[in-house]
């Protein structure tokens, strides 16, 4: 393929997605939800029949910078097409955030084979965090504290280091679930943390722009949560790079030998522990910034917001995505949470219908939506 | 402290640990027939202590009395449990088999949402806690600071007798002999001409039995459920089979007790009683730090 071609196909596919996603974030009828509930599935079976998607995934492939950016133009793009829907934008930066923290999943689960059913905790300890730091010290620009943030949840995550390293399979899962509990229970009862009322965080303001306002007008205006959304995209992209980069590299190849077969790659002189490690405190960081972000957009935090049932929520997206596909768990994080809130007549038996489809997948289609590729060692470079 | 009051903590937490310990069993059963962990378990508690439930407001209405309607109840309840786990075992955890066990974990996980959600849901007015009748004597005696209620005697008996009961069925029965075949090699087992699909189901059926027998004590013992309660419960079981060493029937004995011993201590300990599962979490990940398989379970060589 010619490289406008390769260039072409690749804006299309973008295009597309654009509309389809701004359909469902700013329709909200359900039976218009259902229609294109209808018309995605067959839209998709047609591309896949027309032998459409594989010609996008080659351009994809051949051309990754270019994917990646021109997706990350698309969502702004979608974020200025929604810019006075409230809902739809916190929608949206929901979506984006808990993309971001299955990315991390992503590289604890896919990469490395460390289980953490313990996600929303660490995305509560950066909350928290966010919301500590933004009130007593005023002076630390917002921008680091999101990073000190996900630095404190890493270092917290620390402490789990030495239990998970010496378990393995469903001991080092209880671990992670233990911590969980332990760390909701424990929010509930300490008041130095406001207990079960929660915290009162204050807004963002990042190079001298106050989160609070509405969006300035000479950029066309609309809701404050543009800004947010807009936050929570570059760090979405900023995330979802570093994830490629570490998945095109030594280090991610290293990560999957330690997952394949530990004590063979031992023997190859990979240190087993030390790639564990790495991707334990890097996922959990990931979760600490995305954590952050949503206490200040929220402006409030309380410890019902992490429940264990958060956490498998977000497992379950890396599980519906295709386990190891920094891809995949856009699109299902998007399903995960969308589809839920645009049915409100079934709102109530949603976390019934969500158990019982992830128990469908599970059962005839455990691999996911979008299963993880072969490793490819000469492909087009990432980054 | 005096004597008394010790005493009570000891009681209490007797019956604490006990219930524990039964839900602990059944997790070591399913882990040592087919190493995969069923984490709906505590919601099929749940649902044993709610079918007990319903059947008691049937059985009301015909004017039973209390000790005929508690045998109904406990007889319908762990059949019905145990034919039910017996099914998802069969339809949820058998065919995903040669999966990544996270799978079986986050199915069975979703199972127990599923049973969750529905009794929230479509039992009548599910998501109140709900009554439970107190069909045990209500007699006590009292012995300085120790109150010594009748019922909990009979509770922990009643444990303890069950227990006693999985552990002479798994060592002296036919069926108890094929799930040890099976748990030490399966496919040897199989090659003796046991059937291995048929000594699952029946290891699945007995294991969620016992979670309805102590789902219901639950139930009498508190006088009241809702449909929450199987999470912490299960995930308290899980623990204790853990700490214990998952496979082993004393380890899930000994883990159940000693979870409750923590909980008993860190109540004691701390002047917010809430602390006191933080207290019995943290002990967990340390215990499980230093032994990684568990207290009682043999540590395992690895081999390439």
């Amino acid at each position: 393929m010619s490289e406008l071609k390769t260039k072409l196909v690749l804006l299309l596919g973008v295009a597309l997605s654009v509309v389809v996603l701004y359909g469902f974030l700013y329709l909200e009828r359900e039976w218009e939800i259902g229609v294109l509930l209808v018309m995605v599935p067959l839209g998709v079976y047609f591309l896949k029949r027309a032998n459409a998607l594989t010609y996008y995934q080659h351009a994809a492939r051949e051309m990754p910078r270019f994917t990646w950016i021109s997706f990350a133009l698309g969502v702004v793009v979608l974020i200025m097409l929604l810019r006075h829907e409230d809902f739809a934008l916190l929608m949206l930066t929901t979506v984006l955030l808990y993309a971001t923290v299955s990315l991390g999943l992503t590289i604890q689960f896919g990469f490395a084979g460390v289980v953490n059913f313990a996600a929303i905790a660490f995305f509560g300890i950066g909350a928290y965090s966010m919301a500590i730091l933004n009130q007593h010290f005023l002076h630390i620009p917002d921008l680091l504290i999101i990073f000190f943030s996900g630095a404190i949840s890493a270092l917290l995550g620390a402490l789990l280091i030495l239990p998970i390293l010496r378990t393995r399979g469903h001991y080092a899962a209880l671990i992670t679930i233990a911590f969980g509990i332990l760390f909701r229970t424990f929010l509930e009862v300490n008041d130095v943390l406001g207990g079960p009322q929660g915290l009162r965080v204050s807004g963002l303001e990042i190079f001298g722009w106050d989160f609070g306002n509405s969006f300035p007008n000479e950029l066309g205006g609309g809701s404050f949560y543009v800004a947010y959304a807009i936050v929570a995209l570059v760090l979405l992209a900023t995330v979802y790079l570093i994830t490629r980069l570490i998945e095109a590299s030594w280090l991610g190849l290293n990560m999957d030998s330690v997952r394949l077969d530990e004590v063979a790659s031992a023997s190859f002189g990979i240190n087993g522990p030390r790639w564990k490690i790495t991707a334990f405190m890097l996922g959990n960081c990931f979760a600490g910034f995305a954590g952050a972000v949503y206490a200040a957009m929220y402006g409030f935090i309380a410890p019902a917001s992490f429940n264990l049932s958060d956490s498998l929520l977000l497992v379950s997206i890396v599980l519906l995505g295709g386990i190891g596909n920094p891809v995949a768990v856009i699109p299902a994080a998007f399903l995960i949470v969308v589809l839920p809130e645009k049915f409100q007549v079934i709102q109530e038996y949603r976390l019934l219908l969500f158990g019982i489809v992830v128990i469908l997948i599970l059962r005839f289609r455990p691999s996911g939506l979008m299963p993880r590729g072969l490793r490819q060692y000469f492909a087009g470079r990432f980054g | 402290m005096d004597l008394g009051f010790i005493a009570q903590y000891f009681v209490n937490g007797l019956v604490q640990g006990i219930t524990y310990a039964l839900v602990a069993v059944g997790f070591t059963l399913f882990f040592g027939v087919l190493d995969v962990i069923k984490f709906s378990h505590g919601d099929v508690l749940m649902l044993g202590a709610f079918t007990a439930l319903a059947l008691f407001l049937g059985l009301d209405q015909l004017a039973s009395p209390a000790w005929l309607s508690l045998i109904i109840m406990l007889c319908i309840g762990i059949l019905a449990m145990g034919l039910l786990g017996a099914l998802l075992c069969k339809f949820l955890v058998l065919p995903l088999k040669e999966s990544p066990p996270l799978n079986t974990l986050l199915i069975t996980l979703m199972f127990g949402s599923v049973i969750r959600e529905s009794v929230r849901l479509f039992f009548p007015n599910g998501s109140n806690p709900k009554p439970f009748p107190a069909l045990l004597p209500e007699a006590s005696i009292n012995w300085g600071n120790l109150n010594l209620r009748l019922d909990s005697v009979i509770l922990i008996s009643t444990g303890a007798l069950a227990i006693v009961v999985t552990h002479l069925i798994i060592q002296k029965t036919r069926i108890g002999l094929a799930i040890r075949a099976v748990a030490q090699d399966e496919e040897t087992a199989r090659l003796m001409g046991i059937d291995f699909k048929k000594t699952v189901l029946a290891t699945f059926a007995l294991g969620s039995g016992l979670a309805a027998l102590s789902g219901i004590s639950t139930g009498l013992y508190y006088q009241e459920i809702n449909f929450s309660m199987g999470l912490m419960l299960g995930v308290i079981g899980f623990s204790a089979a853990v700490v214990g060493g998952l496979g082993s029937i004393y380890g899930a004995i000994v883990g159940g007790l000693l979870f409750a011993f923590l909980q008993t201590l860190g109540a004691i300990w701390f002047s917010v009683p809430a602390y006191k599962d933080v207290f019995a979490f943290a002990v967990i990940i340390i215990l499980m730090a230093w032994r990684p398989t568990g207290l009682l379970a043999d540590r395992s060589a690895e081999r390439v």
